[in-house]
C-alpha cells in the first residue's frame, strides 16, 4: 500500500511516491492535451489553408469586411490576461493567497470582456447578413456568383472563431474554479500546481487567438475594394 | 500472505454497484470497458449476421436496401469505434499497463474513468441513434452524401462518435504520461515490455490522430445542420477535403486497432518459446515507427478520388515504408521460435493464427498500395476481405490471445483449456472460410456495400455466409467458457504460464494497489532465468 | 447461372496489364505467406517443449539479421511501387484521339451521351479496338464508374470533370458498377458496357432517333439562352468571341493566363466572375441552376466544335492532356 509518510502536501494521491513526481504528471498530461489542441485546430488550419489557396481574392475581400480595430483590441485584452495569469501563477509559486484570487479575477475579468466583445462582432454579422448558410447572405462587393465562396469564408470564420470562444469558457470554468479553492486556501508556495497548469491552458487559448487574428482579420487590410 | 480465499484483492476489497461506478481503480475500470466493448461487438456481430444472410442470395430480398445500407453502417460504427478502438488499449492495457511497469495506478485514475464514461456516453447516443433508425452513411461519412442527401440519424451517430473520441484520446494521454513517470525504479524504457511499447505507439496515436476526427465531425455537424458550403460543391466547397481530413485520422486509427494487438503477441509468443522476443529493440521501435508513418499514407484511399496522380505516386511509395515495420515484427516473432521451449496452450494458438492473418492481411495490403492495382480492387470486397484480415485475423486474434492469456491474472481462474483450444480452430477456420472468398470476389469486380449482386458472384457470397455461422460458433464460445471458469476454474497461481512480465510476480487477482511493495526491476524483459526453477512448474 | 468463375474476364488493353501486375503480387505474396507459414510450423513442431522446466538459451546479438529483412522486402517492395506506378499512368494518360463520352452520374443512374448525339442510360456502346475517355460529373453525390473488365475505376465527383479512358479488345457485355456508396440504391446504380466492333459501332451510333449532335444541341442552347448576344462570333459583342477559344490559352485580367480546356469553359458558365478575360468588364451572370450538367456538357462541346484547330507546331490540344491539379469547380481532375 501506498505509505502515507509524505505530510509536506494535503494532496498526494496514492498512486504517486512524491509531490514531485505527481506535479510532474499534471504538468506533461496539460502540455500533451495542449498537443492534441493544436491538432484539432490544425485541422481547421488546414481547411482554411487550403480555401483560401482555392479563393485568394474573396477571402482578402471578405477579411475586410471584418472589423480589425475591434480584433486588434480583443488581441489587446487577451494579452493582458495572459500577463495577470502569468502573475497568479507567480502568486502561487510565492504562496501569496490574496495576490493569487486578485490576479485570477483579473485574468477572469479580461476574458469575460474579450468574450464580451467577441458577442458583440456576431451580433453584427448577423445585422450585416453575413451568416452563411442564410437565404439573404450577401457580402457587398462580391458579385453573385462569388458569395458562396464568401460563406465558406465566414464558415471558417465562425467556426474557428466558435471552437476558439468555446475553449476560452472552458477556461473561464477553470478559472472560477481555481478561484474558489484559492479562497478556500488550497495553494501554497508548496501545491500551486493547478494554478500552473491552468496557466498553461490559459496561454494556449491565447496563442491560438494569436493564430486567428491576421489570418481572419488581417489578410489584406489594403486591398481597395 | 497466505493464498486463502479471504486474501484481499482488487475484486473483493468492496462490493457493490457503486463501488464499481465509482472506482478509480484501473483494473475495475479495465473490466468495465470489456463490459462495454463486449456488448458493442455482440451487437455489431449481429449486424454483420445479418448482412450475410442478406447477401446469401443475389436478390436483396432479406432486407429493403435502405435497411442493408443501415445494417453495414452500424456494423462498422459499432465494431470500430465502440469495439475496436477501445479493445485493446482499454481493457487489456488498462489494466496490465500500470502494473507491468511497476506502478500502483495510472497518472490520472479519475480522468481515466472519465474516459469510460464518454465511452458510454457516446455509445449511448450511437445506440439511440441506431434504435431510432440507423444511418445509413457508411462509417465514411463520405460528403456530400452525409451532409445533404442521408436521412438517417447522422447526427446523433457522429455526436456519439465525436464524445467516444474524447475517452480515446484521454486514455492516450494517460498512458504516455504513465509511461513517462509512473515507471518503478529500475524499470527503463528498454526494459518495458513490449505490450507496453505497443499500447505507448498507439497512444500516440491516439492523441495525435482523433483530435482531426473530432474537427471533421464538428465540420460536418456544422455543414449538415445549417448547410454553410464547406463541402458542397455548388458553393465552391471541396467534398474530397472531407475524405482527406477524415483519413487522416482513419488510417492511423487502423494502427491504432493493430498495435496493441501486436504487443499481446509479442507477449504472448515470448512466454509460450520461454525466449526473449528476438530482436527487442527493433520490435519496440518498429512500434513507434508504424505509429509515426501511419500518419503520412491516408491519401493511398483516394487514388481514384479524383486527386492528382502526383499526389498519388507519393501516398502510394510512402505506403510502402510501413511495410517494413510490419514485416520486421512478422519476422522477428517467428524467429523467436528458434531454439524456443514452445508449448501450445490457447493464447499461443491465437498467436500463430495471429501471425499468419497478420501477413495475408498485410501483404494484401501492398496490392492496394499499388496504383495500379488499386484502381482495380478499391471499393470492391478486396479491401473488405483485407482490412477484415488486419482487423479481425489481426486485432480480435490478439485479443482472444490476449483475453486467454491474462485471464487467470484477471480472475485467479484458469480457464478450461479443451474448450478454448477448439474454440480457437473453430474461429480460425471459420474465419478464413468467411474472408478469403471475399479477395476473389473482389479481384472480380463485386463492388463493396451492395445490396444485390449479380449472380455469378452467389457462390463465393454462400461460402463466406457460411464461414460466418463457423466464426460466430467460435465467438461464442468464449463467452460462455469464460463465464463458466469464474465459478469452476481452477485457481489460477501467480505465475501460471511462467512468464516475466512484473504482473506476474504479483498475487492472482492483484491487490487493489497491484503490488504489495513497490518492486524494483533488476532485468531486462524477457529474462527467462528468473522464473526458472522457482516457479516454472509442472503443469 | 451456377457457373463458378473464380477470375474475371479481361475486356480491355489495361486488363492484361493490371493482371500481370497482380500475378506478381501473388507471387510475391504466396512465397512469404509460406515462407512464414512452414517456418512457425516447423519450428514449433522443432523445438517444441520437451521438458516442464526446460530454458532454452537466450542468446541473440547483432542485427544482421533484422536488417537483412528490412532492406530485402524494402527493395521487393519498391519494385511493387514503380511497376504499379507504371500501370498508373497507363491507366491515367489517354492518348490524343480517343473519342470523347460523357457522363453524367445521378441517383442512381448513368447518363451518357456520345459526340453524334446519342444518349444512353445505364448502357454504353464503343467500339473494339479504339480508345474511349469518358469525362465525367455528378449532379449530387460522388459516385464512381467501374467496369471490372476494364479493370479500371473513376470517382465522379460533383462540381468537377474527372476522366477515364479504356480501350476495348474483346466484343461483349460487361458489367458497369457504381464503386462508391451513393445512397439507398447504389446498388442499383449499375449498366452494361457493350464492346461492338467498329462496323456495328457506326451502325449503332447512326441509328435510333436523331436528336443532333452534342455540338449542333450546344449551339441551339448557346442561342436560346442569349449567350450569342453577347459572344458575337465577330468579336464586336461586350464579351469575348469564341471561335478559337478552345484549347488555347487565355489572357486573363490581371496578368495570369488558363488553358481554355473543359473545366475553364465549365468555369466560365457557372461562375463567370471567377477568370475574366483581359479586356473585358465581368458582366456575365451565373449560369449556376439554370442549365443542367448534361446541357453545360452541351454547350463545352459547341465551344470546342468551333475551338482552335489542331494546327501543325502547335502542341495537340486534347483537353485530356490537362495537367493542373485539380480544384473544385475548376480544373478537371486528372488521374
Amino acid at each position: 500500500m501506498a505509505d502515507h509518510s509524505h505530510t509536506e502536501t494535503l494532496d498526494l494521491r496514492v498512486q504517486f511516491d512524491t509531490a514531485e513526481q505527481q506535479k510532474d504528471c499534471s504538468t506533461l498530461g496539460m502540455w500533451i492535451f495542449l498537443i492534441t489542441e493544436v491538432m484539432f485546430f490544425g485541422g481547421m488550419f488546414a481547411a482554411y489553408t487550403i480555401y483560401r489557396q482555392f479563393y485568394p481574392e474573396v477571402f482578402a475581400i471578405a477579411s475586410t469586411s471584418l472589423n480589425a480595430k475591434i480584433g486588434a483590441f480583443n488581441t489587446c485584452v487577451l494579452l493582458l490576461s495572459s500577463f495577470t495569469m502569468v502573475m497568479a501563477v507567480r502568486a502561487g509559486q510565492l504562496g501569496k493567497q490574496k495576490a493569487i484570487v486578485g490576479w485570477l479575477i483579473l485574468t477572469l475579468i479580461f476574458g469575460g470582456a474579450f468574450l464580451g466583445v467577441k458577442g458583440i462582432e456576431w451580433h453584427e454579422k448577423f445585422v450585416e447578413h453575413h451568416i452563411p448558410g442564410q437565404a439573404e447572405f450577401h457580402l457587398e462587393g462580391l458579385p453573385q456568383s462569388e458569395q458562396g465562396h464568401a460563406q465558406i469564408f465566414f464558415s471558417l470564420y465562425f467556426s474557428m472563431t466558435g471552437l476558439h470562444a468555446l475553449h476560452m469558457v472552458v477556461g473561464a470554468g477553470m478559472l472560477i474554479w481555481l478561484l474558489l479553492e484559492a479562497r478556500k486556501g488550497t495553494f501554497s508556495a508548496k501545491y500551486y500546481t493547478p494554478i500552473d497548469v491552468g496557466g498553461l491552458y490559459w496561454h494556449f487559448v491565447d496563442i491560438i487567438w494569436i493564430f486567428l487574428f491576421p489570418l481572419l482579420y488581417l489578410i489584406d487590410r489594403h486591398l481597395k475594394v | 500472505m497466505q493464498l486463502t480465499a479471504e486474501r484481499e484483492h482488487y475484486l473483493n476489497a468492496s462490493y457493490g454497484l457503486k463501488s464499481w461506478l465509482l472506482t478509480k481503480d484501473h483494473k475495475r475500470i479495465g473490466l468495465l470497458y470489456l463490459f462495454t466493448i463486449t456488448l458493442f461487438f455482440f451487437i455489431g456481430g449481429a449486424f454483420a449476421t445479418l448482412i450475410r444472410l442478406e447477401l446469401l442470395t443475389p436478390q436483396g430480398d432479406l432486407v429493403s436496401d435502405d435497411v442493408y445500407n443501415r445494417l453495414f453502417t452500424m456494423h462498422a460504427i459499432a465494431m470500430i469505434f465502440f469495439f475496436m478502438i477501445p479493445s485493446i488499449p482499454a481493457v487489456l492495457g488498462n489494466f496490465f499497463l500500470p502494473i507491468m511497469i511497476g506502478a500502483r495506478d495510472l497518472a490520472f485514475p479519475r480522468i481515466n474513468l472519465l474516459s469510460w464514461y464518454l465511452l458510454v456516453a457516446g455509445g449511448a447516443f450511437a445506440l439511440f441513434a441506431m434504435i431510432a433508425g440507423g444511418v445509413d452513411t457508411g462509417w465514411t461519412f463520405y460528403t456530400p452524401y452525409s451532409t445533404t442527401y442521408a436521412n438517417g440519424w447522422v447526427i446523433a451517430t457522429a455526436l456519439g462518435i465525436f464524445i467516444a473520441g474524447f475517452s480515446s484520446i484521454l486514455t492516450g494521454l494517460n498512458f504516455i504520461v504513465t509511461v513517462h513517470r509512473m515507471r518503478a525504479p529500475g524499470m527503463t524504457w528498454f526494459r518495458m515490455p513490449l505490450f507496453v511499447w505497443a499500447n505507448y505507439a498507439t497512444s500516440l496515436i491516439q492523441i495525435l490522430g482523433t483530435p482531426v476526427l473530432a474537427v471533421t465531425i464538428v465540420l460536418l455537424f456544422v455543414e449538415r445542420v445549417f448547410h454553410l458550403g464547406i463541402f458542397d460543391p455548388a458553393r465552391g466547397g471541396d467534398p474530397v477535403l472531407f475524405q482527406h481530413l477524415f483519413w487522416f485520422y482513419s488510417h492511423p486509427a487502423v494502427y491504432i486497432m493493430v498495435l496493441p494487438g501486436m504487443g499481446v503477441i509479442s507477449e504472448v509468443i515470448s512466454t509460450f518459446s520461454r525466449k526473449p522476443v528476438f530482436g527487442y529493440a527493433f520490435v519496440a521501435f518498429s512500434s513507434v515507427a508504424i505509429a509515426v508513418l501511419g500518419f503520412l499514407v491516408w491519401g493511398h484511399h483516394l487514388f481514384v478520388s479524383t486527386q492528382s496522380a502526383f499526389a498519388g505516386l507519393v501516398f502510394s511509395f510512402l505506403s510502402y515504408f510501413v511495410a517494413i515495420p510490419s514485416a520486421i515484427k512478422v519476422f522477428n516473432w517467428t524467429a523467436t521460435l528458434y531454439k524456443g521451449s514452445i508449448s501450445f496452450e490457447t493464447p499461443m494458438l491465437y498467436a500463430f493464427g495471429f501471425i499468419g492473418l497478420f501477413t495475408i492481411g498485410g501483404l494484401t495490403g501492398l496490392f492496394l498500395a499499388a496504383l495500379g492495382i488499386d484502381i482495380h480492387v478499391t471499393d470492391t470486397y478486396f479491401v473488405v476481405a483485407h482490412f477484415h484480415y488486419v482487423m479481425v485475423g489481426g486485432t480480435i486474434m490478439a485479443f482472444l490471445a490476449g483475453m486467454h492469456f491474462w485471464w487467470p491474472k484477471i480472475t485467479g481462474r484458469m480457464y478450461p483449456e479443451g474448450w478454448a483450444k477448439l474454440s480457437a480452430l473453430i474461429v480460425f477456420v471459420g474465419f478464413n472460410l468467411t474472408f478469403f472468398p471475399q479477395f476473389i470476389l473482389g479481384y472480380m469486380g463485386m463492388p463493396r456495400r451492395y445490396h444485390a449482386y449479380p449472380p455469378e458472384f452467389q457462390v463465393l457470397n454462400v461460402l463466406s455466409t457460411a464461414g460466418a455461422s463457423v466464426l460466430a460458433i467460435g465467438y461464442l464460445m468464449p463467452m460462455v467458457y469464460f463465464t463458466w471458469s469464474l465459478k469452476y476454474g481452477k485457481v489460477a497461481g501467480a505465475n501460471p504460464w511462467g512468464a516475466t512480465g512484473l504482473e506476474w510476480k504479483t498475487a492472482s487477482p492483484p491487490p487493489v494497489h497491484n503490488f504489495d511493495e513497490t518492486p524494483i526491476v533488476t532485468h531486462d524483459a524477457y529474462d527467462y532465468s528468473t522464473v526458472h526453477g522457482e516457479e516454472i512448474q509442472v503443469g | 447461372m451456377g457457373n463458378i468463375q473464380l477470375f474475371p474476364v479481361q475486356g480491355s488493353t489495361l486488363a492484361p496489364e493490371v493482371d500481370h501486375l497482380l500475378y506478381f503480387f501473388l507471387a510475391v505474396s504466396a512465397f512469404f505467406t509460406l515462407l512464414i507459414f512452414c517456418a512457425i510450423f516447423f519450428l514449433a513442431i522443432r523445438y517444441r517443449r520437451r521438458a516442464a522446466n526446460e530454458l532454452p538459451e537466450a542468446g541473440h546479438t547483432g542485427y544482421t539479421l533484422e536488417i537483412l529483412w528490412s532492406v530485402i522486402p524494402f527493395g521487393i517492395t519498391m519494385v511493387m511501387f514503380t511497376w504499379g506506378a507504371s500501370v498508373f499512368f497507363k491507366a491515367a494518360r489517354p492518348p490524343a484521339d480517343a473519342i470523347p463520352i460523357y457522363v453524367v452520374g445521378k441517383q442512381w443512374m448513368w447518363k451518357l451521351e456520345h459526340m453524334e448525339g446519342r444518349r444512353e442510360i445505364n448502357e454504353l456502346h464503343i467500339p473494339v479496338g479504339k480508345p474511349v475517355r469518358l469525362t465525367m460529373t455528378s449532379e449530387d453525390v460522388i459516385h464512381s464508374f467501374f467496369v471490372p473488365a476494364f479493370r479500371t475505376k473513376q470517382d465522379v465527383v460533383p462540381g468537377r470533370y474527372s476522366t477515364v479512358w479504356f480501350q476495348a479488345t474483346k466484343p461483349g457485355k460487361y458489367h458497369l458498377f457504381c464503386a462508391e456508396y451513393c445512397g439507398t440504391r447504389h446498388s442499383g446504380m449499375i449498366g452494361w458496357i457493350y464492346a461492338m466492333e467498329p462496323q456495328d459501332y457506326e451502325n449503332w451510333l447512326s441509328g435510333g432517333a436523331a436528336q443532333g449532335s452534342l455540338a449542333e444541341n450546344g449551339k441551339k442552347l448557346f442561342q436560346d439562352l442569349a449567350c450569342s448576344n453577347c459572344h458575337k462570333e465577330d468579336n464586336t459583342g461586350r464579351c469575348p468571341a469564341l471561335p478559337g477559344v478552345f484549347g488555347s490559352t487565355v489572357h486573363l485580367t490581371g496578368g495570369a493566363t488558363v488553358k481554355a480546356d473543359e473545366a475553364y469553359i465549365r468555369e466560365s458558365i457557372l461562375n463567370p466572375q471567377a477568370k475574366i478575360v483581359a479586356g473585358y468588364e465581368p458582366v456575365m451572370p451565373t449560369f449556376q441552376g439554370l442549365v443542367t450538367e448534361d446541357q453545360v456538357l452541351q454547350l463545352i462541346e459547341y465551344v470546342r466544335s468551333i475551338g482552335a484547330k489542331p494546327a501543325p507546331g502547335s502542341a495537340p490540344n486534347s483537353p485530356a492532356s490537362a495537367e493542373k491539379p485539380a480544384t473544385p469547380g475548376a480544373a478537371p481532375a486528372k488521374r
